[in-house]
């Protein structure tokens, strides 16, 4: 390990105010195959983005290949030889494997505009060999299955003569032969001296395909080295770390016993599979589980959203018949979704309209429903000192202008303006700060204290140990496990979500 | 609905084609004769040439709602400067120049000021036809011989107009399918993002995109001042949603990333200008054909939806 070839120097990142890189620095040497892992949101693919050229650090330095490096954009990234292979891959469903590979560098006929398609194709050929895919250079990528994509995405990354491929979760979609066939093409790689770094949350794939080791935690290096230097156990204590301790509010009475939302092998293809569950009145459920778990996913299909769902759901003893969003906001359902700024607020609308959103027809008056303005008035005021919503905020200030926090405080008050008995929540405190963060824990305590119903979808498990009575754990579209209050494990939920338990097993 | 095969869904448009041929042959034997289907052919060309430029941007996902505006700002002038006794290559030569100044002000607008497509060329259009109204005083302008002679000639046996078709029809053919460019601009259409991060420079490819259709459209007025003669102040109208129309039936996306020129657009095209001559000669009710040509227009873009509504997504 002469000079390496890639330094990390205090790289720091920030979003909306929080920190999600605090400093990090890491080296690897030329021809290493690094895993960087960590839990969701522990900056992995931050860290990542940045070095690709998709953002830019808020401080810190990138050396590679011996000089200073701060790609300007993805093509930068690309120019100096670092090809990023996405967990949703950036290839072009409509076009041909061969234009996918070639689209900023066709080989052009001579004193012609054309493209020169025989030499494109036995191009595009040579590398389709090499990566093992054979299919013909001309063949539509829409019609590819999803490890045949990803053979394109590396036979790219081999055609701009890339020094450094970057792997994120690489086999999510993928079948244990295509698995097979992609690691084995990954150890050819790497006998050729192309450096690379693989992300994912299959540890034992980790442990199988790296050298060496980087642990990352709420946004800092947590351990690294050789990956003999670590067990199983070792790394997965190195992610979890020791709790950071947050003040949760305190549970002052017990949930009841009154099942209010009983889920019977819901299903939904290739997302989830036979889920039941029941949630009792006056109880926050929470989710457990990796990204692409089918958490998300759940909470969707549950709420209507997705298509071609079967099962059942009763609420309250009613069995639905009827599969609509509108349905389930009838019968008291609010579902408040992942990404708040697409789907839960209409971002250019005054906070005020935003909060009465779901609730209008209540303010209907005669015949017309023409809008009460006053009970209207009346109904925001009130809304707004229950999610505390910032005061200085004006009723009339479009929500884009808001931070996270009251971003999100918004979509609640919209919600709680029904007076919900069952609260979907996915990820309700994701990108907002500690203050806000805990006033949405308050409001949860305080509803779940009331009779309704929570189930709660984080990703940090601090939040789900600090906040539910039960905690339900998915993997790959199931439920593998379920932990009721005294019993709440961190080691146990991270093992269940990663799988590590069945695979020491076998 | 399922049952009908996404194949036989992708050659709906040929077949509506055949299905018209075939109905307006078997009411009239007139229908068929070769100098009517050279008719059709010369009668498509102008918004043919119109609807290969709007192929272009649609591919992009976007639209250009000015390029009948376009046309009669060019035809406008091109009069004015016939009148003032400018010589016939240098009044094509103006027309040429509009239609590409126009362009250029469209693509500005869409890539550099990032308006929405719709927003900029529909304030092209009504930019375009006050422009035109205020060069023409509002009146029919009637030009000399010299366009509807050019609009006239034959050239190997087929008209003029009918052989600039062809050449636009060619050139958009092998831009979009041959050149890095037409390829890059299909990757815009599936998602401008991932077409920046992957290296493309998406600005001047839509640029190119807006000023290939206003250079189109000049073209396609150069075409119908040849075949009309006079400029009125009607010149150009409803050319835009023609042209989406025909692009649309050929099989060209209104959301992007899908379609092409040849055989497409061009079938579209000949579809719609097919159905509207047909219902001339067999003597139809006029009134009828903005109907019966929006029901076959409707026909064929609901089953090409069908086609792409697969379960899967």
């Amino acid at each position: 390990m002469t000079s390496p070839l890639l330094e990390f120097y205090g790289i720091e990142k920030a979003f909306f105010g929080v920190k999600v890189l605090k400093g990090v620095s890491l080296a690897m040497g030329r021809q290493a195959a690094l895993g960087l892992v960590g839990e969701n949101g522990a900056g992995k693919s931050t860290l990542m983005n940045i070095l690709s050229g998709n953002l830019a650090p808020d401080a810190g330095v990138i050396r590679f290949d011996g000089g200073a490096f701060s790609p300007k954009s993805p093509a930068d990234a690309t120019r100096h030889g670092i090809a990023f292979i996405h967990q949703e891959l950036n290839l072009f469903p409509n076009l041909t494997i061969a234009e996918n590979l070639f689209l900023t560098s066709f080989p052009r006929m001579r004193s012609m505009p054309f493209i020169d398609r025989n030499l494109t194709y036995s191009r595009t050929r040579h590398w389709l060999l090499e990566v093992g895919l054979s299919a013909s250079p001309d063949r539509l990528v829409g019609s590819l299955s999803a490890g045949e994509r990803q053979l394109v995405e590396i036979a790219k990354a081999l055609s701009i003569d890339a020094r450094l491929v970057i792997f994120d979760e690489p086999t999510t979609s993928l079948s244990a032969r295509e698995i097979d066939h992609l690691f084995a093409l990954i150890g050819r790689l790497r006998a050729r001296g192309i450096g690379m770094i693989y992300i994912s949350h299959v540890l034992a794939e980790v442990f199988r395909l790296c050298a060496d080791i980087v642990v990352l935690r709420d946004g800092e290096v947590a351990a690294s080295g050789p990956a003999e230097s670590f067990s199983l156990e070792k790394l997965v204590s190195h992610m979890i770390g020791r709790a950071v301790t947050q003040a949760f509010p305190e549970r002052t009475s017990a949930p009841s016993n009154a099942p209010l939302l009983e889920v019977r092998n819901l299903r939904q293809a290739g997302e989830i599979s036979e889920i039941s569950f029941t949630l009792h009145r006056g109880e926050v459920l929470g989710l457990a589980g990796l990204m692409g778990a089918g958490r998300s996913e759940l909470a969707r299909t549950l709420f209507g959203l997705d298509a071609c769902s079967q099962g059942t759901v009763a609420i309250e003893g009613k069995e639905l018949h009827r599969w609509r969003p509108r349905d389930l906001v009838g019968q008291g359902v609010a579902f408040l979704t992942e990404d708040r700024q697409a789907e839960g607020l209409c971002l250019d609308a005054a906070v005020s309209e935003n909060l009465v959103l779901a609730s209008l027809r209540e303010h209907g008056r005669g015949l017309l429903r023409w809008i009460d303005v006053t009970s209207l008035g009346g109904a925001v005021a009130r809304v707004r000192g229950t999610v505390s919503l910032d005061p200085k905020t004006r009723d009339s200030q479009p929500v884009r202008s808001l931070s996270g926090g009251n971003q999100q405080k918004v979509v609640l008050g919209k919600w709680l303006l029904q007076r919900p008995r069952v609260l979907l929540l996915d990820e309700p405190t994701r990108g907002i700060d500690v203050g806000a963060k805990f006033e949405i824990y308050r409001l949860i305590r305080e509803l779940a204290e009331n009779g309704a119903g929570i189930l709660l979808i984080a990703s940090e498990l601090e939040e789900l140990i600090g906040l539910c009575d039960r905690i339900l754990v998915m993997r790959s579209g199931e439920i593998v496990d379920e932990l009721a209050r005294p019993e709440f494990d961190r080691t146990r939920i991270m093992r269940s979500a990663l799988g590590v338990l069945e695979r020491e097993d076998v | 609905m399922n049952r009908i095969s996404p194949r036989l869904l992708g050659f709906a448009p040929a077949l509506l084609f055949l299905i018209v041929l075939t109905v307006f042959g078997l009411q009239s034997h007139r229908f068929l004769e070769p100098r009517n289907l050279t008719n059709i052919l010369v009668q498509a060309s102008s918004t043919g040439i119109v609807a290969v430029g709007m192929t272009f941007v649609l591919v992009t996902a976007g639209v250009d709602l000015s390029v009948g505006a376009i046309m009669f700002v060019a035809a406008a002038l091109a009069g004015k400067a016939v009148l003032a006794g400018f010589s016939m290559p240098v009044v094509l030569l103006e027309m040429l120049i509009t239609g590409s100044v126009l362009g250029a002000i469209n693509a500005f607008l869409t890539t550099r000021a990032r308006v929405a497509p719709f927003i900029v060329t529909l304030a092209m259009l009504f930019v375009g036809r006050g422009l035109g109204l205020w060069i023409t005083q509002t009146r029919a302008m009637n030009l000399p011989d010299g366009f509807l002679r050019l609009g006239s000639a034959r050239w190997f046996g087929l008209p003029l107009p009918a052989w600039l078709f062809a050449v636009v029809l060619i050139s958009g053919h092998l831009i979009l399918t041959r050149t890095p460019f037409g390829r890059q601009v299909f990757a815009i259409g599936h998602s401008r993002e991932a077409a920046t991060r992957a290296g493309i420079r998406t600005g001047s490819n839509l640029a190119a995109v807006y000023l290939i259709s206003g250079l189109c459209a000049a073209l396609a007025a150069m075409v119908s001042l040849g075949q009309l003669g006079a400029v009125s102040p009607k010149f150009g109208e409803g050319k835009e949603f023609a042209a989406i129309a025909a692009a649309v039936l050929g099989g060209t996306s209104l959301f992007g990333g899908r379609g092409g020129v040849l055989p497409g657009t061009l079938l579209g095209t000949l579809l719609i200008q097919t159905i509207e001559n047909g219902l001339v000669v067999i003597n139809a009710n006029p009134y009828l054909y903005p109907m019966v040509t929006s029901t076959v227009i409707f026909i064929a873009v609901l089953l090409e939806s069908l086609r792409n509504r697969s379960p899967a997504r």
